[in-house]
């Protein structure tokens, strides 16, 4: 694939996740409000996630979306302000591995409580 | 040749360009702190008294602050964001520059509402 190709595929997989990413942010926003008062507690948490199916589904495409979006646009900073070639990739590569696997982790978590 | 033109002053004092980089300085902070939110949120492997060991670090202020200062961000690049859709997939109406001042008023509103509903 030609670079240029390349580029062009990446501005147009970062600018779908962007739409996906717009709703989710909208609705994990209001969720953010909603759970901030009066504090935050763990069984509060769990109370509201686990065993949700809906939340676990919602939350996972949001982790995808993340997945596909945030690399993309740190490669895109490092490439245009700092430094072009193997660092921008590999820090772009490993902001892509932690976000899949923490963030499916998380979702896991969220859903079962730590009851595996 | 240099694939992005030299910016002069003149571009730099533009709201377009001070909405740029509000984006990518928001942007490149969530980067940053994503990874940190997903590993907290993977504490709940350990169950609810594990979770709210781990739950309790965001008591200290400098977490707090942090909380407060990701939501701001958040709702800057959410808007700033979709400033930027519209530019690229809508009709062409310039710089839609009423969206970048929607953002920092929304990142405001969001901070202010964030300070009155968490204590």
């Amino acid at each position: 694939m030609s670079q240029a190709v390349l580029q062009a595929k990446l501005w147009y997989a970062q600018r779908i996740s962007a739409m996906v990413l717009g709703l989710c942010v909208s609705i994990h926003l209001i969720i953010i409000f909603y759970a901030i008062r009066g504090g935050l507690s763990a069984e509060e948490i769990l109370g509201r996630t686990q065993g949700n199916i809906a939340f676990a589904i919602f939350y996972e495409i949001f982790v995808l979306a993340c997945f596909v979006h945030a690399p993309i646009g740190l490669a895109n900073i490092l490439e245009e302000t700092f430094c072009k070639g193997f660092i921008s990739k590999a820090l772009s590569w490993i902001l892509a591995a932690l976000i899949i696997v923490l963030g499916t982790t998380a979702v896991i978590g969220v859903f079962t409580g730590g009851a595996l | 040749m240099r694939s992005r033109p030299k910016l002069d002053l003149r571009a730099k004092t533009h709201l377009s360009y001070f909405a740029y980089a509000c984006h990518r300085f928001s942007g490149l902070l969530l980067a940053c702190f994503i990874p940190l939110h997903f590993l907290m949120l993977s504490q709940s492997l350990r169950g609810a008294s594990g979770f709210e060991r781990y739950l309790g670090l965001t008591d200290f202020w400098v977490f707090k602050f942090g909380e407060w200062a990701l939501v701001i961000l958040l709702a800057i690049h959410l808007v700033g964001g979709i400033r930027l859709i519209m530019i690229e997939f809508g009709p062409w109406r310039g710089l839609r520059k009423a969206w970048t001042q929607v953002a920092i008023l929304f990142g405001i509103a969001c901070g202010l509402l964030f300070l009155y509903l968490a204590n």
